[in-house]
């Protein structure tokens, strides 16, 4: 409840907090703070510098047209509060809505989210289904990072030290498509055991032609639950099916277990959530 | 001559409480709002391994870090004695292994004191732990109490062979082995009673200041017993006359129980303060609440019960190993004994039973009273067992339950296991109301039918006693029961010259609305408006002496010292009113705050107009003192017993094994109810947490003595979205014990809560086989009950 001490610093721009993390290894970005401090607090965590990047107006925002866009530093809220955003792609509800409390989400940040990669948050699942295309700035200019390729590992990402994840951009499903996310929440932190994260995009037939599943919560990141996403892969959509797929789900992921639930079990939750994200996908996609 | 209006009679209704609209904006007094000029901060050490030897202690580093004022490990406080136990339950007295203000030589818990840093804020306290050296010789750990009691098992203490604290029985072995011997049906089960962490809103906090002018320490503390801490903390801790210690309870954001105690604390910042010649502050961090504060629970119970084929209870025999933890804390040995074991048998008549308890030292946090302290661990395992005979039997489990009940003819009745008499009780009324209230016969179908699409629905019910207002004293004392002192509570009732009323009273409110409750007894009692009366607590200096407020037992022992209090009062005021209307005192009648010759109520003074008069004291009878004063100490003849039926109906979903409670129907008989609003939050909250201990909460230690459960990201408790709004319903059965009839409302929701909740759960899932579940029934536990 008492962190060590540390400097401070609100860059106003981009650049300026780069050239800050290129100056000072033992600094850390801080975005909505509610993983950083909470650690900190109970000094887990203690940089001897916090780099502040909630005073630079370009990254916070929403575009959408073509493709959703956020800037890093957009907050839950903002995404809750965005018609068009959650109309076109109502996982985001599924899944915002429910992390922390209120104030978790007025000050939490997607970038945040991301960047940090808990391995039980909720967004890393829901970005992998959505197939999201993450910008980051570093000294050497911009570069697009696939989300596929994005998390390396508990907490560990591919952003470079003194890179910053600027922007979110993700591709509109188009056609009859549908996204869904369900959550089996811990009972004391509201993080994920495991959360399930689904998009599945219908061929004029009616078959399935693309499917992504992501799945938080079971392991060190967030994964693509691929074996479950290619059984489905040109099946018509019946509850059958999708029960089939979703047998598959834990297949070849990367399960671990602890004092509240043990990898057997959390392989159970991810088929049965993956069923469940599955079935409201599809009654969305109509 | 001016008359007031008889006031609306307040007991029994449900206003609203007057302590709400300050706690509620932002402007009570907690311990953190105490800010004294000159105070420094204290930050502790404490040990990261579960047991070990320490070799040495350097400070150095650590004194020198900017800010420090003074750093102390235990070799420093020596001079203060070991803190008291202060139940002796179980004969424990020669075997006393209490913790000290810091430990020396040896650590027996994560989380033991080691040092303490003084600074100037607590920043600075916090970063200079770091910088004090330690070598620990790390020693073997044990954290389970049936492993502790076996051979070649780490030991703790040297005076406590196989870490067993006691062994303490009640009942009758010998009857009770041969009535199960008799038995024509016996059913047994193995049932963990998990341990629980108390979580106040409000942790723990202390500010001391020394006055070295008048060798005087003023001690504020968040507390539940501040009368209690002065005491022991004086005679038996620091050593000073205890007209020099001063402790005062401000706002207290909750307890539990677990601020009954004396804590090591306590001692730490007196003694700094000393030393310092500043008053000096500290304040617990969630996390050393999670793991320095005393945990609940934690009882592995071994249960046999037998019976004849349709369904007659014979025979009852409990062992329990019950978790003490490192130390002793201040009552303890009192909870597993006389709060449990005496009250094994619950609304049962029970011919036969007999209770083994073995109490035990681990390398743990410490464990002492939790709401409902021993009788929701005795509720659950008669609860539980009854249910597993009804199974067993076939028989359905209200009938088992009224077919045992103890009559309403047999009261006063004695259980046979050393508890006394219960003073009333009617339960039969209170199961009906509540299987009225589910609908039970509508239910069963509905289950039925559900089990045909594969929905497991259930229905548990807890048909429960406690005992509260626990007195008293030549029973509870040491020649009985064991609790170092009486059980008493004090109350002082003085009416001031304008008519306004102060009550003082021992009790000490966290939580339960004294304020409002004890204002409306006085009002009506003395026919003063509401408004007019203050209740004022939790300073020594000014409150008659109280043993505090725990065990429900505030409106019972409490209340009725101010009860008896404005009676004497009353008396003074009929004797004033017959010497100022010239009458005989035997024709004075006090009514509604006034007193008249009988017949003439239209001459009558009013209790303001008497109370001018007492105080002014013109014109007193002969030999009367001035002013409307008076204090009672109130020792009650017996306790009281609350009883009711819970019923829970959840719904467990197979797939993943969590449960969903859908409905909760609780009909208590607390006696006579004060403030049905008050008496409605102490139900709910109670639930709460009772539902919390069979849904979500446990504390886990890995082997080597971790808290892995150390954080609110890990423990569990029970949130308002995961529960349903709770139906509730009352019978009145008054105590025969106390003059108001009240008989206590704090624990018994926690009492009924948990067994109720697992036995719906295991009713979910009778029909495929299961028979019994530990706590907490976490989705993975039923999951695996259902897929095994």
């Amino acid at each position: 409840m008492f962190p060590a001490e540390f400097d401070y610093t609100a860059p106003a721009t981009i650049d300026e907090a780069i050239r800050l993390l290129q100056q000072r290894d033992d600094a850390k970005i801080l975005a909505g703070g509610h993983s950083l401090l909470p650690a900190m607090k109970l000094r887990l965590m203690t940089p001897a510098m916090l780099v502040d990047i909630g005073k630079i107006p370009e990254l916070r925002g929403i575009e959408i047209d073509g493709s959703l866009r956020l800037g890093a530093m957009t907050t839950y809220r903002m995404v809750l509060d965005s018609q068009a955003a959650c109309s076109r792609l109502p996982i985001l509800v599924d899944s915002i809505s429910k992390i922390g409390d209120k104030q978790v989400r007025n000050m939490g940040t997607v970038g945040g989210s991301l960047a940090h990669a808990d391995p039980a948050a909720d967004l890393t699942a829901v970005m992998l289904a959505l197939d999201a295309r993450l910008t980051a700035r570093g000294p050497n200019g911009e570069r697009t990072i696939a989300i596929d390729d994005f998390f390396v590992d508990m907490l560990m990402t591919a952003l470079d030290p003194a890179e910053l994840l600027t922007r979110i951009e993700i591709p509109l499903p188009q056609g009859r498509a549908g996204t869904a996310y369900a959550k089996f929440a811990h009972p004391a932190s509201g993080y994920a055991v495991v959360g399930v994260a689904a998009l599945l995009s219908l061929a004029t037939d009616g078959t399935v032609q693309d499917c992504r599943i992501g799945v938080t919560g079971a392991g060190p990141k967030a994964q693509r639950a691929r074996a479950a996403e290619d059984a489905l892969r040109g099946q018509q959509p019946t509850a059958d099916r999708l029960a089939d797929a979703a047998q598959q789900a834990a297949d070849g992921l990367d399960i671990l277990g602890d004092i509240f639930a043990s990898a057997d079990y959390r392989a159970n939750l991810v088929r049965v959530y993956t069923r469940r994200a599955l079935e409201q996908a599809a009654a969305r996609a109509g | 001559m001016t008359t007031t209006e008889a006031p609306t009679r307040l007991f029994g209704a449900a206003i609203k409480r007057r302590e709400d609209p300050k706690l509620i904006t932002g402007q009570g007094n907690y311990i953190e709002d105490i800010n004294l000029p000159g105070m420094l901060h204290a930050a502790i050490l404490r040990s990261p391994f579960a047991h070990a030897r320490i070799k040495r202690i350097d400070t150095e580093k650590a004194k020198s870090h900017p800010g420090v004022v003074a750093v102390y490990t235990g070799k420093d406080m020596e001079s203060l004695n070991p803190l008291p136990c202060a139940w002796q339950a179980g004969g424990v007295k020669n075997n006393v292994n209490t913790p000290r203000a810091l430990a020396i030589d040896e650590v027996h818990f994560t989380g033991d004191g080691v040092a303490v840093v003084i600074a100037e804020d607590r920043y600075a306290a916090e970063d200079a732990l770091a910088l004090i050296e330690v070598d620990y010789e790390p020693l073997p750990v044990v954290v389970d109490a049936e492993e502790a009691t076996r051979p070649g098992a780490p030991q703790l203490h040297e005076n406590a062979p196989n870490n067993i604290c006691m062994r303490w029985t009640c009942g009758k072995e010998q009857e009770t082995d041969q009535a199960l011997q008799q038995a024509e049906v016996v059913v047994r089960q193995r049932m963990i009673n998990q341990r629980l962490i108390p979580t106040p809103m409000e942790t723990r906090g202390y500010v001391a200041r020394y006055d070295a002018g008048t060798d005087e320490y003023t001690i504020w503390m968040s507390s539940q017993a501040p009368h209690v801490h002065r005491l022991l903390l004086a005679a038996f801790v620091l050593g000073v006359p205890e007209h020099k210690v001063r402790c005062i309870a401000p706002n207290v954001g909750g307890g539990f129980g677990a601020k009954i105690f004396v804590y090591p604390e306590m001692a730490v910042v007196a003694f700094a303060s000393r030393q310092l010649d500043r008053p000096v502050k500290w304040v617990e961090t969630r996390r050393e609440n999670y793991v320095a504060t005393t945990h609940g629970r934690d009882h592995i119970t071994d249960v046999e019960l037998g019976a004849t084929r349709d369904g007659k209870i014979t025979s009852l025999r409990v062992t329990t190993y019950a978790n003490l933890g490192a130390y002793l804390s201040t009552i303890a040995p009192g909870i597993p004994t006389t709060l449990y074991g005496r009250m094994i048998t619950g609304v049962y008549k029970i011919p036969n039973a007999f209770v083994e308890v073995l109490g035990v030292y681990t390398n743990t946090a410490m464990v002492d009273a939790y709401r409902g302290a021993g009788r929701p661990e005795a509720t659950y395992v008669i609860e539980r067992i009854v249910d597993i005979l009804a199974d067993e039997l076939g028989m359905d489990p209200a009938e088992i339950r009224r077919k045992n009940f103890i009559p309403p003819s047999d009261f006063p009745y004695d259980n046979g296991v050393g508890m006394l008499p219960y003073d009333s009780g009617n339960y039969e009324p209170a199961l009906n109301r509540a299987l009225e209230l589910v609908n039970y016969e509508q239910f069963k179908r509905d289950q039925a039918e559900a089990r045909q699409r594969g929905k497991l629905l259930g229905l548990g019910l807890c048909s429960y006693i406690e005992v509260c207002g626990v007195a008293p004293s030549k029973w509870i004392g040491l020649p009985g029961e064991g609790w170092g002192a009486g059980l008493w509570e004090s109350a002082n009732v003085r009416v001031h010259l304008t008519g306004k009323v102060v009550v003082t009273t021992g009790s000490l409110p966290h939580g339960q609305g004294h304020e409002t409750t004890f204002a409306q007894i006085v009002a009506d009692e003395l026919g003063v408006p509401y408004d007019d009366i203050i209740v004022q607590h939790g300073d020594t200096l000014g409150t008659p002496f109280g043993y505090g407020t725990y065990g429900s037992r505030s409106a019972a022992v409490g209340g009725t010292a101010i009860f008896k209090s404005v009676q004497k009062i009353k008396e003074k005021a009929r004797k004033l009113a017959a010497h100022l209307l010239e009458a005989a005192e035997e024709d004075i009648v006090y009514e509604n705050g006034k007193c008249y010759v009988r017949g003439s109520p239209d001459k009558a003074k009013t209790i303001q107009e008497l109370a001018l008069e007492a105080s002014v004291g013109y014109n007193l009878p002969p030999g009367m003192e001035p002013y409307l004063d008076d204090t009672t100490y109130y020792d009650p003849p017996n306790c009281t017993f609350p009883f009711g039926t819970h019923v829970a109906i959840v719904e467990v979903d197979p797939e993943t094994g969590m449960v969903d409670l859908l409905r909760y129907v609780a009909v208590d008989d607390v006696g006579n109810v004060i403030n049905p609003k008050i008496v409605d939050g102490q139900i709910h909250g109670g639930i709460v947490q009772g539902v919390g201990q069979a849904l979500f909460e446990g504390a886990v230690y890995d082997e080597n003595g971790q808290l892995v459960t150390g954080t609110l990201m890990d423990y569990a408790l029970p949130k308002a979205s995961e529960l349903p709004s709770f139906e509730l319903d009352r019978t009145v059965t008054p105590s025969p014990t106390n003059p108001m009839g009240v008989k206590g409302a704090g624990e018994a929701g926690t009492i009924a809560a948990s067994p109720a909740v697992v036995n719906a759960v295991v009713d979910a899932l009778s029909h495929m086989g299961v028979r019994h579940l530990d706590m907490p029934l976490k989705p993975e536990r039923v999951w695996r009950a259902i897929h095994t």
